[in-house]
């Protein structure tokens, strides 16, 4: 155990409070000088069912979750069900203590609230002969006393902070300054007087553990504690966009509703709609009439939008559309992470694909690419997809605030002024020409409804340029050459930008590839191999489509054998990366896990060390599938 | 000046302004219904005042989305069941421009339907016409959701057992502030009634019952009609909406015992969806259309107004 690190995990029920005091708390941390990355674990209920954040912090780079977790604040579930049955699901109330055992580290602390979980149930499920096994340290405490004595049950987290603050040194005065403000003085004064009789509580107890909390220098730069989805909603802003339409789920929703409360202090507007398959086509009719737009859904309702999305290709309207993956198929498991949409985002709909896709890989990656990602819709006149996860978008870590300190980028792309579109090529019928031929990177101009001279036709068949029906072969390859020519270009402006991000020692004799949001997590576990004598080195793959050919080429060629990390059962990435290059099979290998609980850094370090020295993985949540050539 | 200088443009319009120079025939079957809503909305067009620039006209899919081809103005021709969608965004992003969409009674009462209802219950100040012949034409005749119960098709061999939909009280019933039934056999009216449903604030829907000659050869050609705001027998108030329903009710179920009977059945003058979402503050009163091109517009930052309750 590494005790410079803290792993924290307030456990309760949905409704417990858990969301917002692992939000305080993180940022009280942040505020001190550590940094902080939190981990979500939730079940698609609204009150009640097991529930978990974890807080990762340490002076120095944190990037990912870490590998298990040292201390526990075990509230209990006060929305259980029938807490005295015997359930099919078990005993709900106790789950929040007894579903963390597996993962504490030795000599890790529990504090629970005994208020709620009596020291019978806590015999019955073991938890003395499981501290002693694992020297835990465990601290029963009357939260729900102490919460009640000054102010109301809910509280019971801030006097389990209180605790914590005895237990482990921890100094309250950052996190006191921010229940100042978020709460009214009321309320605020009432969960200090909580804390501070947690505090002198927890003096009772002679025995403390040996963990303390880290601590830290202030920052020299000011910290914003963000999450994938603020990432994603704050870039879609300074990118220019002003409209978003959507229809709810998990877990795209966090963007929805971040858009929806900005979106009119930025003087735009949000359309929540009847369905998703409105959601895309809404966004194709703002974007048609001349505004920024966007829409997004998760994997079943980005089902719905396939065909709106063939529109928006074949009419070329810009439209930025982002996915949030949840584990499948069908409804799947809604409130847990997976990145096996690849595919169905790459190829659904009818016709050959003509989109951009980009997976990016950490919290600054998202705000920079759903801006790249409005850039080349609008120059480009072609849908693009953000791909993203459940993992990412609900991870708060800390950013440089600086990071953010952007100009905004109003610029609508390849549409023409009213002065311009004098100028420009009609038919002589008045009518203005859309789709012509032999637009510079086969981009051809727009107009927007409401344009003197701009008038024009355009539709979902294949059309000639004037936007008028066409099946004219000559016609039909001309305008599919014209379309899909894009990419060419495209690919040189994504080149770039540099959208991959490269870890580890250049001359290294493994590879370990991976995409989206598990990028920081192989960067740790890359470092911790290198430092136990491996030669390792990492790259994260953001461009989905157009594929990076020549930049993974050269990595793969660089190294002896390649490791694929990521989060579905099928290797849908390695699968893209052997299909868009057509070599390097027999050096790619994958390292699966799909059982909705994202890697950790050690299970990574283990999953490759297991490969190289061909050992099985069957005893673990992971799965290795080995190389087996083009 | 705005970047938009078609809209609210005060000039002449003539009718052949609509005609477009690439299809200006249209490929529709010989007494084919479609051509009268085409000839309806050229004439209504100078009589509202709006002119092609100004003008959005967005279809579905069909014998009715072919309407864009000759019909010449902004055109969308979108996909099966999903202009609406595409066309009241439009009218969100820039509500200076006037909005229209068409498509069939399969596409607006079956695939669209959902839409449909949604569109009207937000009440977008756009008009939405559907061509309704009681068919699948252009997949050559298959049973539609307003096929007479015991239609026999190609899919359905034996006769439908479904009762056919009601276009206008669900239209009522969803939210539209403005229903009418025009027939493709009475070009006076139609040309009236599409005129009145685009100066309507509001989701005007008109079915317009358009005879499809090839495919639905046993159908009525909807002749003789009765207009019933012409004949005595009819004495309702359009504005009242319990009576209306009851209009409705019967328009519909003499349809299928061969009466045809047509004209505004429904007008409420409640503020349209643009006016009320304005009103909450969540739409801003400058078209969100206009700031791409609007030098003066000071463009908001997420570092300014956002990043401070992070920190």
């Amino acid at each position: 155990m590494t005790d410079q690190e803290l792993i924290w995990r307030i456990a309760g029920g949905s409704g417990d409070g858990i969301d917002s005091t692992s939000r305080n708390f993180a940022k009280a941390l942040m505020r001190s000088g550590l940094d902080v990355f939190t981990h979500r674990h939730y079940p698609s209920r609204i009150r009640g069912g097991h529930t978990y954040v974890e807080v990762r912090a340490a002076e120095g780079e944190v990037r990912s979750r870490g590998d298990g977790y040292n201390v526990l604040l075990a509230l209990g579930d006060s929305f259980a069900r029938n807490p005295q049955e015997d359930a099919y699901y078990g005993n709900e109330e106790l789950k929040p203590l007894t579903e963390n055992f597996d993962d504490l580290r030795e000599g890790g602390v529990i504090i629970y609230d005994e208020g709620l979980i009596d020291g019978e149930q806590v015999e019955e499920v073991g938890l003395h002969e499981k501290a002693e096994e694992n020297g835990w340290h465990v601290y029963p405490v009357d939260l729900r006393a102490i919460a009640k004595e000054h102010g109301r049950e809910v509280m019971r987290n801030n006097a389990g902070i209180g605790v914590m603050s005895t237990l482990l040194n921890f100094d309250t005065s950052y996190y006191e300054e921010i229940i100042g403000e978020v709460f009214n003085e009321e309320i605020a004064e009432a969960n200090r007087k909580v804390i501070e009789q947690g505090a002198d509580t927890a003096e009772e107890f002679d025995e403390h553990p040996a963990l303390q909390m880290p601590t830290a220098e202030e920052p020299d730069a000011e910290q914003a504690l963000v999450s994938g989805s603020d990432a994603i909603a704050y870039g879609a802003l300074d990118a220019g966009c002003r409209f978003i339409s959507g229809y709810p789920m998990t877990p795209w929703t966090d963007v929805f509703t971040i858009m929806s409360q900005n979106l009119p202090k930025f003087g735009g507007v949000s359309e929540q709609v009847e369905d998703e398959i409105a959601a895309a086509s809404l966004a194709i009719g703002a974007s048609h009439a001349g505004v920024k737009a966007m829409s997004g859904s998760s994997g079943g309702g980005f089902a719905l939008m396939s065909e709106p999305l063939g529109l928006a290709e074949m009419t070329e309207t810009p439209l930025v559309l982002v996915e949030a993956m949840r584990a499948g198929p069908s409804t799947g498991m809604p409130t847990k992470p997976e990145q096996a949409d690849l595919e169905h985002v790459l190829y659904t709909s009818q016709g050959d694909s003509t989109r951009v896709v980009f997976a990016p890989g950490n919290h600054q990656e998202c705000y920079e690419q759903i801006r790249t990602a409005f850039e080349i819709a609008y120059e480009y006149q072609i849908p693009t997809i953000l791909i993203y996860d459940q993992k990412l978008q609900g991870e708060l870590r800390n950013v440089d605030r600086s990071f953010f300190d952007r100009d905004p980028d109003p610029d609508a792309g390849s549409v023409l002024t009213e002065a311009e579109i004098e100028e420009a090529a009609h038919h002589n019928s008045g009518k203005f020409l859309r789709h012509e031929y032999d637009g510079e990177k086969g981009i051809s101009p727009r107009t927007v409804p409401g344009q003197k001279g701009g008038r024009f036709l355009t539709t979902g068949n294949e059309h000639n340029p004037a936007g008028h029906i066409s099946e004219d072969p000559e016609n039909r390859v001309l305008q599919m050459d014209r379309r899909r020519g894009k990419f060419e270009y495209i690919r040189e402006d994504l080149d770039e930008k540099g959208n991959q991000t490269h870890h580890g020692p250049e001359a290294a004799e493994y590879g370990i590839m991976t995409w989206g949001s598990h990028q920081d997590t192989v960067f740790e576990a890359v470092d911790r191999l290198n430092d136990a004598g491996h030669s390792v080195k990492a790259l994260g793959v953001s461009d989905m489509m157009p594929y990076p050919v020549e930049e993974v080429s050269a990595f793969l060629e660089s190294v002896e054998e390649c490791l694929v990390v990521e989060m579905n059962a099928s290797g849908q990435f390695r699968g893209l990366t052997q299909k868009e290059l057509g070599r390097f099979g027999p050096k790619l290998s994958s390292l699966l896990k799909y059982n909705g609980n994202p890697f950790e850094p050690a299970e990574i370090v283990d999953g490759f060390e297991s490969s190289i020295d061909g050992e099985d993985l069957a005893a673990t949540n992971m799965k290795y599938v080995p190389a087996a050539g083009d | 000046m705005s970047a938009f200088s078609a809209i609210g443009e005060d000039r002449e319009i003539e009718q052949d302004e609509f005609t477009p120079g690439i299809e200006p025939q249209a490929t529709w079957c010989p007494g084919c219904g479609d051509f009268s809503v085409l000839k309806a909305l050229k004439q209504a067009m100078p009589e509202v005042g709006r002119t092609p620039d100004e003008t959005l006209l967005c279809t579905g899919i069909g014998c009715s989305g072919k309407l864009n081809s000759y019909f010449d103005s902004y055109g969308f021709h979108t996909i099966h069941g999903r202009a609406l969608p595409v066309a009241r965004a439009a009218k969100v992003a820039n509500p200076g421009v006037e909005v229209i969409a068409a498509g069939g009674d399969g596409d607006g009462y079956g695939i669209g339907g959902n839409h449909f209802m949604h569109t009207a219950r937000e009440n977008h100040d756009m008009t939405y016409i559907v061509f309704n012949n009681e068919i699948f034409g252009l997949t050559k005749g298959q049973t539609s959701p307003t096929s007479p119960k015991g239609h026999k098709s190609k899919t359905q061999p034996s006769g439908s057992a479904k009762a056919p939909l009601r276009p206008l009280s669900l239209s009522l019933a969803s939210g539209a502030s403005y229903v009418a039934r025009t027939a493709a056999v009475n070009p006076n009216q139609a040309a009236e009634v599409v005129a009145e449903a685009i100066e309507h604030d509001g989701f005007a829907h008109i079915d317009f019952l358009t005879q499809c000659p090839t495919w639905n050869k046993d159908a009525r050609q909807y002749v003789p009609y009765t207009d019933v705001q012409d004949s005595d027998e009819y004495d309702f108030d359009i504005t009242d909406r319990q009576e209306a329903g009851e209009m409705m009710y019967e328009v519909e179920s003499k349809l299928y015992e061969g009466e045809v009977l047509t004209g505004r059945f429904y007008k409420d003058d409640r503020p349209s969806y643009g006016e009320e979402k304005r009103a909450t503050g969540e739409m801003p009163e400058q078209p969100l259309a206009e700031r791409y091109f609007d030098e003066d517009v000071e463009w908001e930052r997420c570092a300014d107004e956002l990043i401070d309750k992070h920190t």
